[in-house]
């Protein structure tokens, strides 16, 4: 979904273009709508790199470097995921993006009954500190930046990274990673949440307290538009909500005591680049600008490289098809564009094969390859901003603008971002339009290439990725030879002490990574948060 | 006049997808079914239970994680041992071409992979209740 709404006359012209996020679309547009919107050089846009960076937040952009590319990666055990991190570094991917299986992200063991049939299965299962050492072996955290796609327990995660950093020789200064660790939008839309609301944003809290003190090269947090566009919400909506996110992690952090300067530098966003070309730059170039009001107008930030919003523009998944999925690679092709164009610093392409399967080695190329072209072939790198000044892209960047402003608007009007998501405001305001979308494309209202125009009949199934119980079995074997081997006093002992520390309201960072060291399991410390925290009590759908 | 089809829309097993579980609990209801959603991350026994307590007509699973064979297994056994083995179950999500032959084998009435039309879900829906 995410394409424009056309209405035609009897001839077939197009006579209207309604985007997704209800901003109509003009036949042309010329030096009156700039006139028309207020246009100011200075005021809207101002040259890359300078307030409020809608153009770019670097001055030279690609030139200086090119955006990094980071498919998402991770299925079977730590050893098969450690495999494929290597063959996407052998061809040139320059940034890692951890998937983890269901049972690691809800916080269960590999041998907890909850976890059957699903070890391994959508991303790499992670029970102890040994599956890190497996899957991080023999690649240079130094250069090598994580992103770890994981958030309720993404503090367990960030813990156990640096615990194997300090394993493997470098210091928690040197190592960068990038958890996702937004349990707000979890909360939303994808689901993997586990505690309430208001310990499970005190968790983020910690994170980004922690990083800021002992690891200054983690991202401690990537606020995602982009599930919560997959779940429904319009392009406008995706940002509001970010931001508003964002907003909500930074309340958390100040009453600690600190600056906002010392902090929000850190964060990083992940936004959906499905759907019209032009809404989504004119998405990211309003988005840019609103963060950096934001930060500037509400609290005050100072350092203009902190006004930032850097982030990993790309997926893309909802776009995808089953019909016809060779379409999907032409898609991730001029989604990325979009993102290019755009100025992401990160892009990752779904794979074509992903609306059917984990993709294979092939498809993960496919989809890389995709990304080296636009950055080595035809020209992206070569000038920043270059849709700049077109009388169109920048009316719809401040039309968008406006849009953004509105939808943020309308979740002040319910008591905020936190009421908003505890009360399944958003959740049910995004389902409706997700079943109306659906509705539109099965009307043939939306248009769908294979889908509902230039269609082929059935489709064929693509090369599926093949998972065996045997993954299952290995894991459990190690997680049980783990339980065996490890000093076990030493594991109960830091089990307390963590224990003891959440109880009390401390920062569980530093705690957690001790209990990686002593090969605490990820159940086994989530088994904590569950008992002090309890469990999000999910709102009803209708 | 009939009687109003009763629907449960479960999200089984730990994956937490549910625009299509919503987007299709909604289509239900416009087609004039009753629906009860019972949220993320339940449990087959737990989908059972909610199926025997509401009297449901349907059961159906909303699966995108791959592990559609299992879950489907499962909850045709234990639905079988609550007495309840006679609910229509169908299943959707995620779900290859090569994986329908097994949960049709497992008695499932109608395997809704994504992108499959409303109109279908409802006809396959109507025909097997009204067959029961």
């Amino acid at each position: 979904m995410g394409v424009a709404k056309y209405t035609k006359d009897a001839k077939g012209q197009i006579t209207d273009v309604t985007l997704q996020s209800g901003i109509h679309v003009k036949s042309f547009y010329g030096p009156e709508d700039l006139e028309r919107i207020g246009f100011s050089y200075e005021k809207d846009l101002a040259d890359p790199g300078a307030y409020p960076f809608t153009r770019a937040i670097h001055r030279e952009g690609y030139r200086s470097r090119a955006w990094t590319t980071r498919q998402y990666t991770g299925f079977g055990t730590s050893r098969e995921t450690n495999e494929r991190f290597k063959l996407m570094i052998a061809h040139g991917q320059t940034g890692l993006n951890v998937a983890f299986d269901l049972p690691t992200q809800m916080g269960y063991d590999s041998d907890d009954p909850r976890a059957e049939g699903e070890v391994g299965r959508v991303g790499m299962a992670v029970d102890s500190l040994r599956d890190f050492e497996t899957a991080f072996r023999d690649i240079d955290l130094a250069k090598i930046g994580s992103g770890l796609t994981i958030n309720a327990v993404a503090s367990i995660m960030l813990a156990m990274y640096q615990a194997v950093a300090e394993k493997y020789g470098y210091d928690a200064r040197v190592i960068s990673a990038t958890p996702q660790n937004d349990i707000l939008k979890e909360m939303i839309g994808r689901g993997a949440w586990i505690f309430p609301v208001e310990p499970a944003v005190k968790l983020i809290g910690d994170t980004i307290e922690y990083s800021m003190t002992t690891m200054p090269r983690t991202n401690p947090v990537s606020i995602c538009g982009y599930h919560i566009r997959e779940s429904g919400a319009t392009p406008a909506q995706e940002i509001a909500y970010a931001i508003l996110i964002a907003n909500a992690y930074i309340d958390n952090v100040l009453p600690r005591g600190y600056d906002i300067d010392e902090f929000v530098g850190r964060f990083s966003f992940n936004f959906n680049v499905f759907g019209n070309i032009w809404e989504q730059v004119a998405k990211f170039r309003a988005a840019r600008k609103l963060w950096a009001k934001n930060l500037k107008e509400k609290y005050g930030v100072k350092k203009e490289s902190n006004m930032f919003m850097r982030g990993l523009f790309g997926g893309g998944g909802y776009g995808l098809t089953k019909a016809q999925p060779e379409n999907n690679i032409m898609r991730g092709a001029y989604y990325a564009l979009s993102a290019a164009l755009a100025g992401a610093q990160t892009i990752a392409l779904c794979s074509y094969d992903e609306a059917y399967t984990i993709p294979t080695p092939h498809s993960a190329v496919i989809s890389l390859r995709t990304l080296q072209l636009l950055m080595d072939e035809v020209g992206l790198r070569d000038t920043v901003d270059p849709l700049a000044g077109s009388y169109f892209i920048e009316t719809l960047t401040k039309e968008m603008e406006e849009k953004i402003e509105g939808e943020m608007e309308e979740i002040r009007k319910v008591g905020g971002i936190i009421p908003a998501v505890a009360t399944g405001y958003i959740q049910r305001l995004v389902s409706r339009q997700a079943y109306d979308f659906e509705k539109g494309i099965q009307s043939g209202e939306l248009l769908k290439v294979g889908v509902n125009i230039h269609t082929e009949g059935e489709s064929k199934d693509v090369e599926l990725h093949e998972y065996t119980g045997e993954t299952a079995e290995r894991q459990i074997e190690e997680l049980k030879r783990v339980r065996r081997e490890r000093n076990q006093r030493e594991t109960a002992r830091t089990l307390k002490d963590f224990e003891q520390a959440t109880r009390a309201g401390k920062n569980v960072m530093p705690y957690l990574v001790e209990c990686c060291k002593a090969y605490a399991t990820v159940g086994e410390m989530t088994n904590v948060f569950r008992e002090v925290f309890g469990e999000f009590k999910e709102p009803g759908l209708f | 006049m009939a009687k109003t089809i009763r629907v449960l829309i479960a999200k089984p097993g730990l994956d937490g997808h549910d625009r299509g579980a919503k987007v299709v609990a909604h289509a239900l209801m416009a087609a004039g079914m009753e629906v009860i959603y019972t949220g993320l991350h339940q449990t087959v026994e737990q989908i059972v239970a909610v199926a025997l307590q509401e009297d449901v007509d349907v059961i159906g699973l909303s699966i995108m994680s791959g592990a559609h064979i299992p879950i489907t297994e499962k909850l045709v056994r234990k639905a079988g041992e609550a007495g309840i083995g006679d609910k229509t179950i169908v299943v959707g999500g995620v779900i290859p071409g090569r994986d329908i032959p097994r949960l049709r084998e497992l008695g499932v009435r109608g395997v809704f992979p994504g992108g499959t039309p409303f109109a279908e879900i409802v006809r396959v829906i109507r025909e097997n209740v009204r067959r029961d």
